[in-house]
């Protein structure tokens, strides 16, 4: 029922993005000769959920700069964002993950766009206990369920001046499908010699874990479970208040999670060529090293002109002005370098 | 058919032209029969076009892998949906152990007990609560019961561990959202369904059956007892069954205070999963062969609540010829 429902709306969206791609595209031709050099009309985007605080803030203050240019951004999910991309429902679409064989989207019909970044905080619900460091092993032992008790020596041996008590942990994680997940069990993945769980969206994870839905969901349960620890952005565990532990990075530092680790993280991390790059366990002393990065993905033909333009505009908003609303928004602006690399990309992939 | 048929129908009353109150006639015969035929249709359709797209994950595992696997790892295209198959039953039965009796209590207290000008208010606030949207019930369950409940789950597996046997069905736990969280919301959610059928249900019992009971000189008790329960027990076992297809399909109430996890365990307090609610977690996120395992299990859940209707009806009947031989 419940999927028929969705076949449902999906055909109504398709519908009345038709609808409007072809008003929109009237519209464009008939003031042609007057708009100047703003864009205008409707932009539908769609995917990632994690970084769609920042987007929200970005549209909202575009909105101000050029209120002729409509842009929406539904937080699907980059699952149904890469999806809805291969089937043309959107004009471009956010994912935290980079783009895979059974995804439904051409390889070379795209370019990938980095936007921000954001570090995903390991939190934790301890009373009296703060200020926890973890060393990447214990982590891995934790997450995989070989280290149950909070007083495992483990634990206590990187936190010599913490009293533990033997409260039984409990793991929050997620129980939809998320970029957050795959960036995470990546990097426990690549960072440890532990983790046996492997990386993905979704992970097999132990017996005593309790999901939440979303990150919200997630520091939710951390909230209301004594004992629990989890992953959970850093908009997230703000928001609620949550105690976030300190993470061993690859130089063997402990580093809290903050939006200036993060930024480190991504100047230390390698940028290939196709844009697509790896924070998770940069090197510097500095790096926190659970930073996860979210591209947009931007078609390399778009059919319509006004279309193409506006994409253009707007994701030019996000590399330039744009960057100085990711802290408002908890998330880390990508370093000059990248930014410029950025630019360029999308110069050439939508030219004038 | 519709424009033909409509402005005729008054010619009816006047019973002169007999040849167009038949055509008349024929052609609202052919609109019921089209607006029955639209749920065999749109039936037949979902469980086609469901099917079709499930079928990679079927044949992946087989549909009894698929059915009775329980390792649910979509990273490694391994689905078994035994986990959420339990998970669904457990949760569906004990919401249906809690929801039919209080439910059967309500209704007889409405149509028995209650003074007549409080049965209106009553039935109105049942029906309310019917009226409440799922995502509320889930909401209110996981930010007030959820963690107002977690003590109360402590002190009685307390309780109960020295009692060999139940210290495993409500073992330690610290964290409200589990199995038996979901099935409070669902007996919740099905008490209004219940109750208002078979509300429905005790008033065709005929007024003559109950007064005959009284005059044998049977108490209150008795006369529900002999007279109600026994007319009654068809239209019962149906109303049970609209709860139980509510409560196993129900989506995101469960999905909100089960705690999502794709394990099974006797430990009621410890989290799980459902059908219903895996599909709506996981969807946003899935690609290729993980969505066809979803729809999949959709379709699993479809001839699961086809089966259980089935052998509902099947109690139905055979109850009810028992009866009837009893009385003749």
């Amino acid at each position: 029922m419940k999927l028929n429902r969705r076949t449902i709306f999906g055909t109504l969206t398709a519908g009345a993005l038709a609808m409007s791609m072809a008003a929109c595209g009237g519209g464009g031709s008939d003031d042609e000769g007057g708009s100047g050099d703003l864009a205008s009309g409707e932009l539908n985007a769609s995917g990632a959920s994690f970084p769609d605080a920042f987007y929200a803030t970005a549209i909202e203050a575009y909105a101000e700069v050029n209120p002729d240019l409509m842009v929406t951004y539904n937080a699907t999910g980059s699952g149904t964002g890469k999806s809805e991309f291969g089937e043309g429902l959107n004009d471009f679409a956010g994912t935290d993950s980079l783009v895979g064989d059974d995804d439904g989207v051409e390889a070379g019909s795209f370019q990938y766009i980095p936007t921000v970044a954001a570090p995903i905080t390991v939190s934790y619900n301890l009373p009296g206990v703060d200020g926890l460091q973890i060393d990447q092993e214990t982590l891995a032992g934790i997450f995989q369920g070989d280290i149950t008790a909070w007083n495992d020596p483990a634990i206590a041996a990187a936190n010599p001046e913490a009293t533990l008590p033997d409260t039984a942990i409990t793991l929050a994680v997620r129980s939809d499908g998320s970029g957050t997940t795959t960036n995470f069990s990546k990097f426990l993945d690549e960072a440890t010699e532990a983790w046996t769980l492997g990386s993905g969206d979704t992970i097999e994870w132990p017996g005593n874990a309790v999901a939440g839905e979303k990150n919200t969901g997630v520091a939710q349960v951390i909230q209301d479970t004594e004992g629990a620890i989890g992953y959970v952005d850093l908009a997230d565990a703000n928001e609620v208040g949550l105690v976030t532990a300190a993470v061993e990075n690859a130089d063997g530092a402990f580093v809290a999670p903050s939006l200036e680790g993060a930024t480190a993280a991504l100047d230390g991390a390698v940028v290939e060529d196709d844009l697509s790059y790896n924070p998770l366990n940069a090197a510097g002393a500095e790096a926190y090293p659970i930073t996860a990065p979210t591209y947009l993905l931007i078609r390399t033909e778009y059919e319509d002109a006004d279309i193409a333009a506006g994409v253009k505009e707007f994701v030019e908003y996000l590399l330039t002005d744009g960057q100085e609303l990711a802290a408002e928004a908890d998330f880390a602006a990508l370093p000059a370098g990248l930014q410029e690399q950025a630019l360029e990309a999308l110069n050439s992939t939508i030219a004038d | 058919m519709t424009a033909t048929a409509t402005p005729e129908a008054p010619a009816e009353v006047d019973l002169g032209g007999e040849a167009r109150a038949r055509r008349t006639d024929r052609g609202f015969r052919a609109l019921v029969t089209l607006a029955g035929l639209t749920v065999l249709i749109v039936l037949g359709l979902i469980l086609v076009t469901t099917s079709v797209r499930a079928w990679p994950a079927f044949s992946e595992e087989g549909p009894f892998g698929f059915m009775f696997g329980t390792r649910w790892a979509p990273n490694d295209d391994v689905f078994g949906t035994f986990p959420m198959l339990y998970g669904t039953l457990v949760t569906s039965v004990i919401a249906m152990i809690i929801a039919v009796p209080v439910s059967i209590g309500i209704a007889l207290f409405i149509t028995e007990v209650a003074h007549r000008r409080a049965r209106k208010y009553i039935v109105t606030v049942i029906d309310l609560l019917a009226t409440v949207p799922s995502v509320v019930f889930g909401l209110v369950g996981v930010l007030v019961v959820v963690p107002a409940i977690t003590p109360a789950y402590q002190w009685f597996a307390d309780l109960v561990a020295p009692v060999p046997g139940l210290n495993a069905v409500f073992d330690e736990t610290n964290t409200g959202r589990n199995y038996i969280t979901a099935s409070l919301v669902l007996a919740i959610m099905a008490i209004p369904i219940i109750t208002s059928i078979a509300r429905e249900v005790f008033a065709t019992v005929p007024e003559t059956d109950k007064q005959a009971a009284y005059a044998l000189g049977a108490t209150r008790w008795e006369m529900v007892k002999g007279a109600i329960l026994p007319h009654s027990f068809g239209g019962l076992v149906g109303a049970s069954m609209l709860g139980l297809g509510r409560a196993m399909g129900e989506t995101i109430a469960v999905a909100l205070v089960i705690g999502g996890s794709v394990s099974m365990s006797a430990n009621l307090f410890e989290p799980g999963n459902t059908m219903a609610a895996i599909i709506a977690q996981q969807w946003g996120e899935s690609s290729g062969l993980h969505t066809d395992a979803l729809i999949a299990i959709g379709v699993e859940l479809f001839a699961i609540t086809v089966i259980i209707n089935f052998l509902a009806r099947v109690v139905v009947r055979r109850a009810e010829i028992k009866m009837k031989g009893a009385h003749s």
